[in-house]
């Protein structure tokens, strides 16, 4: 009897329960889709900022103690260096998928018609076959990004060949194509960029020429790492300060988590003598630009509940006010109040299933829409988002009731049965 | 020794500084055919609503089969209400999406369980077998009428409440509603009517008049109603 009530007065109310239906889709489509969007972007907003190069550095452990302590930085502050060998290890640790790009920097000075000047050996660009068979393609040109070169990058194997920054290049009159001598040997000059910074007083070029010019054979003064972390939040802070100080269960946790403290600890696992450090500025940028777009997501998703809520309400408190003499007349026939919450309930939760279902559905569109428009690919369905849409729907919906059931308990059957 | 189904000792509703009611004495045996009258404002609707357990008196109590209903809260009447009274209104108020079956089926589901079986006797008893699969838009005044006789009595209560029960119907009609509350009485069920009828409160047996929430009559028609059930009958049959 109460299935047999409930479908027909879906059925004759058609019109009202489409108009919730309709409510309860526009408020969870738009939570689905800003839900599938928070979870998704994470990884989405780290790739974009990644263009703003590496967030973690490891260099030699008495290197960073030298410039933690003195703020001495570059060539000369000590002899300690990194292995060239154990670069490629990054990849090897347990957020290693995270690691998009990496490059070794060995950083001195040397000669250029006459005078001193600073040069970097990098790995311009790396391919690689790792142990675990996955193919490798990192390098320094994948963390300067915003570089706006004139003529081209270093390749791989470009031993012969050199970029200058714009500043010694317009200094020492060099342009793309021109031969330098740099401590006795030839390099012809490949390209000259544009940092925005203090590289374009430098030349760059492959390790192996650095390594040679400055006579440390596989040696690298630091390692440039670009990560995908997740932000800080008190536990990262606390293993940041000391990882010792977690318990067992908070360790496994914070180890398992892509923090950056945890990446960096992982480093300094693989990397023989190294300290892994993040760069604050970008890491804590990336967590703040994270944290307040996933607080946008959020206020939408909230706001746009309130909305359905406010909507569902007042269209079920009119079509309980329009029942009324009906529901009254139940009361009088020995229903109690329950009973009759229970009856305006069930028709509307299976109006909101309805409608949360098409709008679950809507929302993944609207997702994959938002994600081609602004990141260029497609949002990662998250399945717990059906959890959490069930649940939003279900709390809407029923405060969206609240109104509705406080008239219906309040309705006096003798009231609506004489007409008053 | 007739059994007394329902006792209000000195019954009072007060509305502000009205007095719907005012001090009410009334016994009603198990079995009587009961008609209240008086015109509008006497307080006839509060009376039948303290009766049918869908108000409470300011004063006084109301024992109905032995149990003061006067200081329950609104569930205990519900309860009351679903076990021991049956209600038939004036609008009739059937649900208008369920067919008649269906709302004879609503009283058993909020009372025990639906019996559609016993829901079709209850009708064919009213005389309805043939129109329980229709709409009450489809019914005519006098047979929706008739099924909300059908629902109120589908519970076995121990009272039949009527609020104006024929106030919408034609002389007809009428006079089959009447014909069943006769065959009701015959079984023994006890009848309470509040009507504008003098025809319908004649037939009682016995009548209660009120005016400005008193009774101010209270005649035994006991010795007439058989013949005025009589002539209210032929009348019917004529009209």
């Amino acid at each position: 009897m109460f299935l047999r009530m409930i479908t027909k007065t879906l059925i004759r109310q058609k019109s009202k329960m489409i108009m919730i239906a309709f409510t309860v889709v526009l408020g969870v489509s738009l939570s689905t889709a800003m839900m599938n969007v928070m979870l998704g972007v994470g990884d989405k907003v780290n790739r974009e900022l990644k263009v703003y190069g590496a967030n973690i550095t490891v260099r030699h452990k008495d290197a960073a103690l030298m410039s933690d302590l003195y703020g001495l930085e570059g060539q000369g502050v000590n002899d300690k260096f990194l292995r060239e060998d154990d670069v490629l290890k990054l990849k090897s640790i347990f957020w290693g998928f995270n690691i998009l790009d990496f490059a070794p920097i060995l950083e001195g000075r040397a000669d250029l018609n006459g005078s001193e000047v600073s040069i970097i050996g990098t790995w311009p660009e790396k391919h690689a076959t790792l142990p675990t068979g996955e193919e490798l393609h990192t390098g320094l040109k994948s963390l300067r990004t915003w570089w706006a070169v004139n003529g081209e990058w270093l390749e791989e194997d470009d031993d012969d060949g050199v970029m200058i920054g714009h500043l010694l290049a317009s200094q020492k009159n060099i342009h793309v194509g021109d031969d330098i001598t740099i401590d006795s040997e030839e390099f012809t000059v490949k390209g000259i960029f544009n940092d925005g910074g203090n590289d374009d007083g430098k030349i760059l070029m492959t390790l192996p020429s650095a390594q040679k010019i400055l006579n440390l054979p596989g040696r690298v003064s630091d390692i440039e790492v670009s990560a995908l972390t997740t932000p800080d939040n008190d536990l990262a802070r606390k293993a940041a300060q000391d990882p010792r100080s977690l318990s067992p269960e908070e360790y496994e946790t914070w180890y398992c988590t892509a923090y950056v403290s945890a990446i960096c600890h992982q480093i300094q696992e693989v990397i023989e003598d190294g300290v892994a450090k993040p760069v604050r500025q970008v890491a804590e940028s990336e967590g703040t630009i994270l944290n307040k777009t996933t607080l946008l997501m959020v206020l939408i998703t909230i706001l746009s509940s309130i909305g359905s809520a406010l909507a569902i309400s007042n269209l079920i408190t009119a079509s309980v006010i329009e029942r009324s003499q009906e529901l009254g007349l139940l009361k009088a026939l020995g229903a109690y109040n329950w009973q009759i919450v229970l009856l305006v309930l069930a028709e509307v939760m299976i109006t909101g299933i309805a409608g949360g279902v098409v709008g679950y559905f809507m929302g993944i569109g609207f997702a994959q829409i938002i994600g081609q428009t602004v990141f260029g690919s497609y949002i990662e369905i998250a399945r717990m988002v059906i959890l959490i849409v069930a649940v939003i729907l279900f709390l809407v919906t029923l405060i969206g009731s609240i109104p509705a059931i406080r008239y219906l308990m309040a309705l006096k059957p003798t009231e609506v049965l004489h007409g008053k | 020794m007739p059994k007394t189904i329902l006792q209000l000792q000195n019954v009072s509703k007060i509305y502000g500084s009205l007095k719907a009611l005012a001090n009410i004495n009334l016994t009603v045996n198990a079995g009587d055919w009961l008609s209240i009258m008086g015109p509008s404002g006497s307080g006839k609707t509060t009376m039948i609503n303290i009766i049918g357990c869908m108000d409470t008196p300011s004063e006084g109590s109301v024992i109905l089969d032995g149990t003061d209903i006067s200081k329950e809260n609104a569930a205990s009447l519900t309860r009351i209400r679903r076990d021991k009274i049956g209600l038939i209104f004036q609008q009739f108020h059937l649900i208008s999406y369920l067919t008649a079956v269906e709302n004879v089926m609503v009283a058993q589901y909020y009372h025990s369980m639906p019996d559609e079986e016993e829901a079709l006797e209850a009708l064919a008893k009213v005389g309805l077998s043939d129109r329980a699969n229709h709409l009450p838009a489809q019914l005519s005044g006098g047979e929706q009428q008739r099924v909300c006789i059908a629902r109120a009595l589908i519970n076995s209560p121990q009272i039949l409440l009527g609020d104006e029960p024929t106030g919408n119907l034609d002389e007809e009609n009428e006079g089959i509603v009447v014909d069943i509350f006769r065959r009701l009485h015959e079984e023994g069920v006890t009848i309470i009517v509040v009507t504008h009828d003098p025809e319908v409160g004649d037939v009682a047996q016995r009548k209660i008049i009120l005016e400005h929430g008193k009774i101010i009559d209270d005649i035994d028609q006991s010795a007439t109603f058989g013949e005025a059930l009589r002539l209210k009958g032929r009348t019917s049959s004529a009209g």
